[in-house]
């Protein structure tokens, strides 16, 4: 009888040190990736510091960015602009054909045709950026070339009151509308899945009560279900806009790489990302520009973080349900 | 794992090498790192020089830039790089600085009934396009030299190498060298604030860009115009010739250069000989003078590999598009070797002169 006694405690205790073991574990995973955080913002930081240093505030207002041994100068706000603009102007464009999938995928279309679009939603959020990259490069900028401003440019220009958003001497065709139309692609999925995963979430009986009352499947959708839902869509939006700042090698391929403000939507600039890509293998370790790279890193890791942060905060009801 | 495998080899290098002399059994392998313009000859040698050196070079394109910190940091045998380092940047980094073979920068145009190498452009036409003020390909100022050709009109589309590069180096220099303008303002170097136009990555970009805009000009590496076929263009040189760019006119500029300037910085742009391409450019090679005792034998074969480079590599240099150095340089890098790269004792670690 005792004997079997010991045995038992004997395994309990060798279950609690595992238990304490696999705890520990565990924590160290968790508190690792905390590290590895804290350690990627001190690094780029410090990195950053001689840049931050040198130009002090100006570094974020300056347009200047001149890598030219012997006169560096360099300044974020292009770059800066150039990544906000693309990104927005993406979501600009991916919002409303979002909105449209998640609505067609859950209140229009037929229950078996809703997995497969679904899926292939999903699939689309799989493709590597470069192949977007390549898409743009070859496809979508020849077509802005031919079809948009040469076929176009002149009456798009001649638009009273916004023509000027059409008006460039740049006809490359890569511009910043071809960077958003190619980011707004990219980010479609993230987007798209957010907003059909909260419509779901909708309690069926609101939806019923307002179609018994006789309202209309649009009269639904803007009077019950998004005003149910705005802020999660919102966080959604916000999302996207997270992976739109941070894209690089799409974006390279189509945005033209100009240290210039855009003057229109078919002007060539830069985005942070790209700039860092570009420009990052060729800089001299410890040198002035590689310090003004890192800030740019920085800047972006800020932004990013600013707006994730965003987006967690609009969508935490919906990702504690 | 990589760079143990190559510390074992070349310790077993250094080990046979003092018994063996000449020949020896064991293939040795240098690591080299850096510009990307000359990595497809610096193969092409390793493959033929395998055999009768039993050396295999191990070369990484990761650029100029990436290949001056590499060395610097002594990660790599040698480093390459396609913009010279001056004396200071040199001295402070203990490094010797060779040049291999010259390459040379083509402008390419993209106009539709143009053909190949007719369109002539002035040095001040270039700037000109390149500072955004030329707005249509039958601008005046074009037109002129072309009297024979109907320029269509087209805008004309600059295209750049938006990622740091030595072609852009190269380039930027002769704009420089050929308007006051352009020196005081973009200036020169492997990435610039552009006026105009757009930037690609790499030549491949740049090529794309030419190729898929009607009105795009763009300046590229020539060995990948040759290879691609693209469509170039001639250029009026410092004596007031049209050139078109082909090996002749390289190697004029190769044979006029003054190589017995410091560092080898050779000044090959630009220059004064009726003959010589205008657009062409030394790529060099940092080699540390001081390696310590168990780098010696890379540092070694590193010099024996470029040496047989000089004395059997020329021809494959020009089947490739390189342009190969005068003679004259060759010794003159030789004699660099052998007076600058010691080993801690002092001696000189290859004398080609005496072998």
């Amino acid at each position: 009888m005792s004997d079997v006694i010991t045995k038992r405690t004997t395994r309990r205790s060798s279950g609690a040190f595992g238990d304490s073991v696999f705890e520990w574990l565990c924590r160290g995973a968790g508190l690792l990736v905390l590290g590895l955080l804290g350690a990627i913002i001190v690094t780029l930081f410090i990195g950053a510091l001689p840049a931050f240093r040198h130009f002090g505030f100006d570094f974020l207002f300056s347009t200047k960015w001149n890598p030219v041994e012997g006169r560096e100068e360099f300044g974020a706000a292009i770059a800066i602009i150039g990544t906000l603009l693309s990104s927005i102007f993406a979501i600009i464009l991916a919002v409303p054909l979002a909105f449209g999938i998640a609505f067609f995928l859950t209140e229009l279309a037929p229950q078996w045709l809703r997995r497969p679009v679904g899926t292939a939603v999903e699939l689309l959020a799989a493709v590597p950026s470069i192949i977007f990259g390549m898409w743009g490069l070859f496809i979508v900028v020849p077509f802005i070339q031919n079809h948009i401003q040469l076929a176009w440019g002149e009456e798009l220009s001649a638009i009273p009151l916004i023509g000027w958003a059409f008006t460039s001497t740049n006809y490359a065709g890569t511009s910043i509308f071809a960077a958003s139309l190619v980011i707004a692609i990219m980010i479609l999925p993230f987007i798209a899945a957010t907003m059909r995963d909260v419509f779901e979430q909708v309690p069926a009986v609101f939806k019923e009560s307002a179609y018994g009352m006789g309202a209309t499947r649009w009269e639904v959708v803007s009077q019950v279900v998004i005003p149910y839902t705005r802020i999660s869509v919102a966080g959604g939006v916000m999302l996207g806009l997270g992976r739109a700042l941070g894209e690089t090698m799409a974006v390279t391929f189509v945005i033209g790489n100009a240290n210039r403000l855009p003057g229109s939507l078919f002007d060539a600039t830069t985005t942070i990302a790209s700039v860092v890509a570009m420009e990052f293998p060729e800089s001299l370790s410890g040198s002035l520009q590689q310090s003004a790279l890192l800030a740019l890193g920085f800047i972006l890791f800020i932004i990013s973080f600013i707006v994730l942060a965003a987006s967690r905060y609009l969508l935490r009801s919906r990702l504690k349900g | 794992m990589q760079n143990g495998f190559n510390r074992r080899s070349l310790m077993l290098g250094a080990a046979t090498l003092p018994i063996a002399g000449t020949a020896m059994a064991q293939q040795a392998t240098i690591t080299g790192a850096g510009a990307t313009f000359p990595r497809p000859l610096y193969e092409r040698w390793s493959q033929a020089a395998r055999e009768p050196l039993s050396v295999t070079l191990n070369y990484q394109s990761i650029g100029s830039g990436g290949g001056i910190n590499q060395i610097t940091a002594r990660t790599v045998d040698f480093g390459a790089t396609d913009a010279p380092l001056t004396t200071a940047q040199l001295t402070e980094r203990k490094l010797l600085q060779f040049p291999t073979v010259l390459g040379s920068v083509v402008l390419s145009a993209n106009l539709p009934g143009v053909a190949d190498n007719a369109l002539r452009l002035t040095p001040e036409v270039i700037v000109d396009i390149f500072f955004g003020r030329i707005a249509r390909w039958n601008d005046p100022k074009i037109a002129e030299l072309n009297r024979d050709i109907r320029l269509p009109p087209l805008p004309v589309s600059p295209a750049y190498r938006a990622d740091g590069s030595g072609t852009t180096w190269v380039f930027t220099t002769y704009l420089s060298r050929v308007s006051t303008e352009w020196r005081n303002g973009p200036g020169a170097g492997t990435a610039i604030s552009w006026p105009a136009g757009n930037g690609a990555r790499g030549n491949e970009g740049v090529s794309n860009i030419i190729r898929n805009t009607p009105g795009a000009i763009g300046y590229i590496e020539n060995a990948y115009a040759v290879v691609n076929r693209m469509t170039t263009t001639q250029i009026r040189n410092k004596a007031g010739v049209f050139l078109k760019p082909e090996m002749p006119q390289f190697l004029a500029a190769a044979a006029a250069a003054d190589w017995s300037v410091p560092n080898f910085a050779a000044d090959t742009i630009d220059l004064a000989d009726p003959a010589a391409w205008p657009i062409t450019s030394p790529t060099y090679i940092l080699l540390p003078i001081d390696p310590p005792a168990e780098k010696v034998a890379a540092s070694r074969n590193t010099m024996r590999f470029f040496d047989w480079a000089f004395s059997n590599g020329s021809e494959i240099a020009g089947r490739l598009e390189y342009i190969a150095l005068p003679q004259s340089a060759h010794s003159l890098v030789r004699s660099a070797w052998a007076n600058n790269i010691k080993d801690p004792a002092g001696a000189a670690v290859w004398n080609p002169t005496r072998r």
